[in-house]
Formats: structure tokens, sequence, C-alpha cells
């Protein structure tokens, strides 16, 4: 079986959820993403592929981010999050939708143009064992987004340097290779090489999950300096739910490719409405034995679903202890319940489960 | 009441690996005890040696290069360290099994999982072929998986990752061990079907009334799951004592240091940064002097921390801690000096509105000019006593 | 696997009882590596003797090699046909050939053809098989299935057969030899490189690398070659053992080095008439050629367990 880009396929019985207005909006959007789409079809065959489904990894997603703020994206493996920071950033092709940065729709943009947009838009990966060229010294790391657009190497020396320090790195740091560094360091490069450009949106695909405890700490206070300091703007992706509360100001739940819930942060979190945002926040152990002991868990049946051909209409009614008939055949549109508050969901209610 | 006896007692295990570069001091003088039915914790963060712990319980520990340099580990009174092999393989598997974390590289892709746990069933059972796949089916029956019968017949690959992790457990108490070692078992996985998995372990070890070892990084799982708890730093145990103590009445540094660091995901921010504990854990090749947390901690005395290695001083039954200060009075957590701040503030409200109501209580000079209660973390620390000494920050 | 990184993935072992090797168990605990991966390479390296016997009878070739008039007392290619073939004296250390040539220097000067075919052949190669693998690896699709196919089709063609037609059509001599062994060589660096190629295009570095905006030829030479080049340095070395030993073979069955060149398998089979009478016209040139590819092939073999200890 392999996967390869694919054209959206007409025939599914499922498709994205409909929205309506824009999750997320405010008086400075600085990104904006519209009906955001990416399919995969499963091919059989090594010769004549047949096509034998559809991985609809992201489905219509639509939200915006405002300057200065952090944007949130939370689900568990498997829901988009990851592939929808790498359609903002076109580091994969989107099947269909709208990036709009800073009033520009990116997507449709030629090579010379993508490029120069790299200069706005930056990316910090989870992986910092994999996310750094082994054979190439810190230096040379976040020395290269200056080194090709042909900056000076005086000028481009003094540059990793004032990073280097930003980012909380000694001087002689960069003459190392990254298999010399820890986890929490390896990530300070990552987060310095993505800064070399002085970028106004960075994207931060799960920048935390790979180290440990003590040093997750580090590292989100490292970032929250960098946004005070340089007036950045993040999208924040994880799948833990604590570090996205603290960081985030709005944030929105994504479950199979669909962004399910956004609301801001505190609201969210005391107040979620769609199903299966309950059931995620109610699945995170709390360091608190007296809580733990006290709350009431909704442990969700089986495993999400394959996002090959995934489930019609709203995606999550095959897991969901509320769901009708209308679940599995009308999709439920992505609506504003309350002011500044999303849900997709055709019985939304609100429980607190924390 | 008599005293329950141990079922896992282990006694300063030192596992040490010999390597190219040096001797890696995994583990360096643990001890701890298991008891019946009990759900004993260890967390630590990477490299502070809970793996290692477990695997040289199970004998598990590669050699070369590993080394169990010294110690014992009582199983109901035998020690499994001078123990034979054969007598080894009649325990592993039967008496105590392992849940690891990744169960596609536990369990064995050609065969299926009814298979898998019925082979088990069969070594250390004297059953028939159809009897030790009656107790497969019946296995996996208990741990959540539907259809059993069927699924029996599906091999590992043909499972998602929270269904392997269940299959793992059906074959982990297949042999109704009395002993269950689960090594970060849901770590891999996403959260709502970590939440299945911890039920499916707990529900596991009540049927079979085992105990168990619970290692993980996560202390929202510990504090969910375990009833007593051992913090691991650089191949030591540093803090023992029931859930509850561990959580709320820590006494060593590392331990608050970890408590304080993790983002809350019931807690409003309300402007507050993380804590997080400075520096990397330290090389197991070359151990720091003294204390070993003495490089991160904010409370080092420059000292006796940076020159004498504590020992777990005894606070009280069942109840330890690796710190020379662990016994001063006042030796909070941050946590906790807030929580003791917060009542000698009030305490000092109701003295200064109501002289009749606490007449014996001190009212210090300047609250006339402190108008409230203190509302962030910081107002309140300056307001309380300072833990024992003053901070020596080293810069 | 293609990349040195300190963090393994904990293989399975063949009990099936735990992922747990001592390298993923090193790095399960996060011990930071301790010295440089080149200092690594070397100290596997020099633990495998074969492979510093190896590296030790290449080295003294290259030396020979380079050393050839200083070491050498005649011309190779100077003939005495007065003196006809001799065995070993204490002026012709390895006796004369049929022309009277002295064994000696041919053979110290054999190593220079020798090397000169093995070395260029190889660039050949080389070169050939990185673009090819580089394409197919970083573009895939059609590209892919089309270069992959042409390299099948090379692959299939009997080695020595195609070797001689080719060099047939174009002419003999030294230079067509080394052509054609690049020619015929190239598959297996093709197919190495791009695999490598695949397992790195995945990596997070190379994303990371598009993202700052860079180019593909950028990623390609910068990101991904140093980092796919370490098993096509292994089959490098051993090729040039390979390449050493067929162009032997091709000079001695007439199709390869012209007389008067100073090659080896010339020698042999000029050796051949005369092996009860005066076996050293075979032996020496045959040991040489022996002892080069069993060389080349042992370091090989040594620089693959050293720079991946987890293949072993």
């Amino acid at each position: 079986m392999s996967i390869e880009a694919a054209p959206t396929d007409a025939t599914a019985t499922t498709g994205p959820l409909p929205v309506e207005g824009m999750p997320g909006r405010g008086p400075d959007a600085i990104l904006e993403v519209h009906g955001l789409t990416r399919h995969f079809a499963v091919t059989k065959g090594a010769i004549l592929r047949r096509r034998v489904g559809t991985v609809r990894a992201v489905d219509g997603v639509t939200f915006a981010v405002q300057r200065g703020q952090t944007f949130g994206l939370v689900g568990e493996s498997g829901c988009g999050k990851s592939t929808t920071a790498r359609l903002i950033l076109k580091l994969l092709r989107a099947t269909s939708g709208e990036v709009m940065f800073e009033g520009r729709d990116v997507l449709p943009l030629d090579k010379g143009a993508t490029r120069a947009m790299r200069a706005d838009m930056q990316i910090v990966f989870q992986d910092p064992y994999a996310s750094l060229n082994p054979r190439m010294t810190v230096r040379q790391i976040i020395a290269e987004p200056l080194v090709i657009r042909g900056v000076r190497r005086d000028d481009a020396r003094a540059k990793v340097l004032e990073l280097l320090q930003l980012c909380g790195l000694a001087k002689e740091h960069g003459d190392r290779y990254p298999h010399e560094f820890s986890g929490g360091q390896r990530q300070r490069v990552g987060v310095a090489r993505a800064l070399a450009l002085d970028p106004k949106l960075v994207i931060l695909d799960e920048p935390v999950s790979a180290l440990d405890v003590s040093i997750q700490a580090q590292i989100v206070n490292l970032l929250e300096d960098l946004q005070d300091r340089l007036g950045l703007t993040y999208v924040f992706i994880a799948h833990d739910l604590s570090v996205v509360r603290h960081i985030s100001d709005k944030i929105a739940v994504m479950y199979l490719g669909h962004v399910v819930e956004v609301a801001d942060r505190d609201d969210l979190y005391e107040h979620p409405r769609h199903p299966y945002t309950v059931a995620l926040l109610s699945a995170v152990p709390i360091p608190d034995p007296r809580k733990e002991r006290a709350r009431e868990r909704i442990i969700l049946q089986g495993d999400p679903p394959s996002p090959v051909n995934p489930p019609p209409a709203c995606r999550f009614h095959t897991r969901c202890w509320k769901a009708q008939e209308i679940c599995r055949n009308v999709p439920p549109p992505l609506a504003e319940q309350e002011p500044g508050h999303w849900v997709a969901c055709h019985f939304p209610e609100e429980r607190s489960v924390l | 009441m008599t005293e329950p006896e141990p079922l896992l007692s282990v006694r300063d295990l030192r596992t040490h690996f010999h390597t190219d570069a040096g001797v890696v001091k995994a583990v360096d003088g643990v001890s701890f005890d298991v008891m019946p039915g009990e759900v004993f914790g260890i967390v630590g963060e990477s490299g502070s040696g809970k793996s290692i712990t477990a695997m040289s319980i199970l004998g598990l520990v590669p050699m070369p290069p590993g080394r169990i340099e010294s110690g014992e580990i009582l199983w109901k009174g035998t020690d499994l360290l001078s123990a034979t092999d054969a007598d080894l393989r009649r325990i592993r598997g039967k008496e105590i099994s392992m849940i690891f974390q990744d169960p596609m590289t536990s369990l064995n892709p050609v065969y299926t999982i009814g298979q898998q746990i019925a082979e088990i069933v069969r070594v250390h059972n004297d059953v028939s072929k159809q009897e030790a796949r009656d107790r497969a089916i019946e296995m996996l029956e208990l741990v959540g998986i539907p259809r059993p019968e069927q699924r029996a017949n599906d091999y590992p690959h043909q499972f998602s990752g929270g269904m392997r992790q269940r299959a793992m457990i059906a074959m982990a108490i297949a042999c109704d061990p009395d002993l269950l070692i689960a090594d970060e078992p849901t770590t891999a996985l996403d959260v709502t079907i970590q939440a299945q998995i911890l039920e499916v372990l707990q529900h596991a070890s009540e049927e079979t009334n085992s105990s168990i070892i619970l290692i993980t990084h996560d202390l929202g799982v510990v504090a969910g799951m375990a009833d007593r708890v051992a913090v691991m730093y650089a191949g030591q145990i540093v803090e023992t004592g029931a859930i509850d103590e561990i959580f709320y009445e820590p006494r060593m540094p590392y331990t608050w240091g970890l408590l304080e660091s993790i983002p809350r995901l019931d807690q409003r921010r309300g402007g507050r940064r993380l804590q997080p504990i400075s520096g990397s854990p330290p090389s197991m090749l070359r151990p720091p002097s003294g204390c070993r947390f003495h490089p991160r901690c904010p409370y080092s005395d420059g000292d006796r921390c940076v020159s004498d290695e504590p020992s777990l001083i005894e606070l009280r039954f069942d109840r330890q801690a690796r710190c020379h200060y662990a016994l001063q009075p006042g030796w909070y957590s941050p946590g906790e000096r807030l929580a003791v701040a917060e009542v000698e503030w009030d305490v000092l409200i109701v003295a200064a509105t109501d002289r009749s109501a606490a007449p014996d209580v001190d009212l210090p000079d300047d609250l006339a000019a402190r108008e409230q209660v203190p509302e962030t973390l910081a107002d309140a620390l300056t307001a309380s006593q300072k833990p024992g000494r003053r901070r020596s920050r080293k810069s | 696997m293609a990349v040195t990184d300190d963090r393994v993935p904990a293989g399975s072992s063949p009990t099936g009882e735990a992922g747990y090797g001592p390298a993923a168990l090193a790095a399960a605990e996060g011990l930071a590596p301790e010295s440089s991966q080149l200092g690594d390479v070397w100290r596997r390296f020099r633990h495998n003797r074969l492979a510093l016997v190896g590296m030790g009878v290449v080295a003294v070739e290259v030396l020979a090699a380079a050393l050839a008039p200083l070491i050498t007392f005649s011309n190779p290619t100077t003939n005495n046909t007065t003196l006809g073939p001799t065995g070993p004296s204490l002026t012709h250390w390895f006796g004369t050939d049929l022309l009277g040539r002295d064994i000696y220097a041919r053979v110290v000067y054999g190593a220079r053809v020798s090397l000169k075919v093995g070395i260029l052949a190889l660039v050949i190669a080389l070169v050939i098989g990185l673009v090819v693998g580089a394409l197919a690896g970083f573009y895939g699709g059609v590209l892919d299935g089309l270069l992959m196919r042409i390299t099948d089709v090379f692959l299939a063609f009997p080695y020595i057969v195609a070797a001689i037609v080719l060099i047939v059509v174009i002419g003999r001599g030294l230079n067509t030899v080394i052509l054609v062994l690049g020619l015929l060589g190239w598959m297996p660096f093709a197919r190495l490189f791009r695999s490598s190629i695949l397992q790195i295009k995945e990596l997070e570095y190379i994303e990371a690398a598009r993202a700052v905006g860079c180019s593909d030829a950028r990623i390609i030479v910068r990101h991904m070659l140093p980092n796919a080049i370490q098993p096509v340095v292994v089959y490098g070395t051993i090729f040039v053992g390979t390449a050493v030993l067929s162009e032997a073979a091709l000079s001695f069955l007439g199709v390869g080095a012209l007389e008067p060149t100073p090659a080896w398998g010339l020698m042999v089979a000029q050796g051949k008439s005369f092996m009860s009478t005066i076996p050293g016209m075979l032996f020496f040139p045959g040991a040489a050629i022996f002892l080069t590819v069993m060389a080349f092939v042992f370091m090989g073999d040594g620089l693959r367990d050293a720079l991946d200890p987890k293949l072993r």
C-alpha cells in the first residue's frame, strides 16, 4: 500500500464541516486559514495503481490567528494538526483552501515568492534530534537561512552570535555539532534557526514533547520571553493539553482532520462544549492525587477511526456517547455558540471535568 | 497487627554499564519494598535509572556491558540475583511479568496474538493447547478487546497501538502473576487511549490480585494510580513516601522542582511563569560530587551539598528524603510555603480585625501598610518565612 | 542506517522479550555521547585486526605506486631479450619475464596501473550512481520508477561479457577499461544512495532546510549527501578492490591493458605458460592482485562495522 497526493475525491461520503464565520477572528489577524484541505490517496499495486481509499488528513480547517498572540492547536495523533502546520508553510501542497498571511493568499505563490514568504513564517520542529543536520555545526545550522539569502559572512556571524545569546546558548556553542548537546539545548538551536530571518509568525510543532519534564519548562519560558521581546505570533501545536493551556491565548481542538472546537484558553478548559473536548480533558491525568481520586473520568470506547475513509458527517459519532441519527448523516457546522466560542456539535453541552 | 511481608524487596541495587567511555552508574544503590496488592510508582526523568531498575529485577539487563555490581533482589525471600536461570525463567512471566512502553517491539510479529498468549500459558502451566487458547481468549476479553475469539487470530500489526498494549497486558496477566512491572506503559499512546489502558491495568491487577510497579515520567499518571512513590534522580532514589506525602509534603528540592515546573491543566495561569529546574540531568559517567542534584538545586548551600553525599534520611516510617536539610523545620516546598503563608496571613487579618479572636498573635509593625491578602505566589513568598536558610543562588 | 545519531530506536531482540539493545539502552537513559563521531569510528575500526591489515596493505601500495621510481632499479618496460625469462635473483628480486623485463619493477609500477583503474572507475561509477540515486530518491514518482528500471536493466547484464562487448566496440586500452568498469559499476551506488536518501528525506532537518528556503540542489548537496554517504563510502572501498580484480581479469583475457603496460593481469596471463618452470612470473603479480583485492574488501568490511556498529 502506498500513499500519495491526490485530488479531492468527489464520491466520498464524508467531507469538511461547514463553518459559520471565522473561528478565532479578531481585530488584527496575521493569519487566516480558510477551508484548508489535504487528501492523500491510498493506492495498491506497484504498476497499475488502484486507488483504494483517501486519507482525509486535513479537511476544511478554518481559523484565524491574531497578531502577537499564541494560537494553540491540540488533538491526538492523526488528527491532522502537524499536517496543517506543513500546509500553512507550504512544506506540503494543499489539496484546496486558502492560507491568508497578512491579507495575501500564500498558496498560489511561485517559488521565489514562497521563499520570500518563508522569511516571515518559520517553524520549530518536535524532535530536536532529527531536526538538526548532524553534519553541520550549530553556527552553520543557524546561519544557513542567512547564507542562502546572500547575507555577508560578517553580518551572518554577528547575527548568529546574537541569536545564540537570545536563545540562552553560549558563544562557543556555535562551533559544536548537534550530538554534543542535550535535547533542551538542541531545541534552543532549533528556535535560533527559526528566528534567524526575523519572522513574524512561528509555528511550534510539538516543541517540548520530546523533552524531559524539567527541561520543558525552560523551553516554554524561552518561547514566552522571545514572544515578548520580538513581538512574535505563535501557532503552538501539541498533544499535551497542560502546556497548551499555559502558553496559548486561543485554542482549537482537532479530531480526524476537523476543527471541532475553538475558544479562548480558560473558556475552553473550564467550559468545554464539544463531547470530544470534554473527553480529552477528562482523560488527562492531573498531578494532584486528591483531585485525581475525586475526578470522574470519561473513558471513550475504542480507538479513533482510521483517517482513511473516516466516518461520515460528524467524525466523532463512532465514539460519542451522545450520538444520534443526525450525527451520522448531517455534518454539524462549526458555529459560534457563545461569543468567541465555536463548536461543531449537534448536541453541545457545557460540562466541566477539571 | 503484624507487619505484612514485602513481596519484593530491593536492597542496595547497583547496576553499572561498562562502556568504552567509562563506567555508567545507571542504578547506584537503590532500595525499596513492594507490598502485596499495592501500586508502587517510580517517577523520574530519562536517565534517572528507573527503567534499568526494572530490568535488573527481571534479569533483563544486557550483560555485557551491564553488570549488577552489588545488591539483593529478594522475591518472597529468595534472592533473584543468585537464582539459577531455571528458577528465573520460572518466576519471570509467571510470578513477575513486565509490560513495556512499545508493545510492537515486544510482540513477535510472526505469531498471532492468541498464539503468543497461549504459549506463555503453556510454558508455565501444564495445560493442553485448547486450554491455553481458551485462557488466552479469556485474558483478551478481560482487557477489553472486542470479539476476542476472532481477534486472537490477528497478528500484532493488525492491532492498533492501544489494542497492542491491551494484548501485552493480557499476556502479562495470563499466568496470574503476583507482580506486574509496567515500564512507561502509556507513554507512546494518546491521552484518551492512555485513560483506557490505565483503567485496564488497574482492572487487571485487581482481577489477579497482583501488585504493580508503575514506572513513568508523568506525575499525573502516578497521582492517579500509585499508592506509594519513589522519585529517582541520577541513579538514586531521592524521595519515597505515600502518594499524598510526595505531592503535598515533598522534602527534596528535586521533587519540588518537578512539581513546580509542570503547567497545570486545571489551573488558570494568572500571569504566572513556569518555574523550571535549571541545567540538565547529569552525565552518569561522572555524577556530581556530594548531592547529585546540587548543581541544579537553588537551595544548595555550596558547602555540605557539594562535598557530602546525603543519605536517604528517614523522616518517619516508610518516608525518606535524600537531602541534608530534610529534617530542618520549615523545609517546605514553594507550594507548601504558599499554603502556609496564606494561613498565616489569614490569622494576621483575623487578629488585626478582631483582637479578641486571636489575642496571642503578634502583629507585625507594617501590617497597616499591607492592605490585602497576597494574591500571587511571589507576594506570598515574600510574606512567608524562607525555608531554613537564605537562598544562595549561584549566578 | 545512514545517519549517525546517538538516539537509536530500540531494536527488537530475537527473544522478543524486550527491545533493549545496549545502544538503545544508553539512549533511553539519556547518556550524552562523550567523544566525537570520527573518533568513535576510528576507535571501532582500530579494534578490527583484518581491517587494519587491509589498511596497511593499501597504504604500502599507495606508497609503492607513488615512490615507484625510487624503489625500483630498472625500467619496467625496457626489454632485455638476451636475458629472457628467469627466476628470482639478486639483481632481479622477482625474476624477469619473457622479454627480460624486471618483474619486481613491473609489479611495483603495476600498483600505479591498478590504483589508477580502481580509483578512476570508482569516480565514474560514483558520479553516475550519486546523480541517478539522488534524482530517483529525491524526486520519487515516475522519475524514480524510470531510473530504477534502467538500473535494473544494467544490473541484468552479464558483467564480463558486457564489458568485453563494450571494449570491443570502443577499442582496447586501459582508458576503455576504466570507462567500462565505471559504466557497468554505478548501479549499486545508485541503489544505496537512493535508499539512504529515502530515509533521510523523511527526517525533520530536511523539512527544516526547506522551511528556511533552501533550494532542492542545496538540500541534496548540503544536507543529504553528507548524511547518505556512509554506505557509499563502504561500498566504494570494496568497489576499488573489485575494479582492480575486473581489470586484471580483462587484461588476462586480452581485452584490457595493452603491452607494454605493466598491468598485473597481463603479467599473470604471460606467466601462466611458465607456471611449472618459473612460477615467480605467475606468483608475484598474482599475489599482488590477491593482496590488493583482499585489502580493499577487509577495509570496506571494517569501515562498515566502524561506521554502523548496529549492523553487526
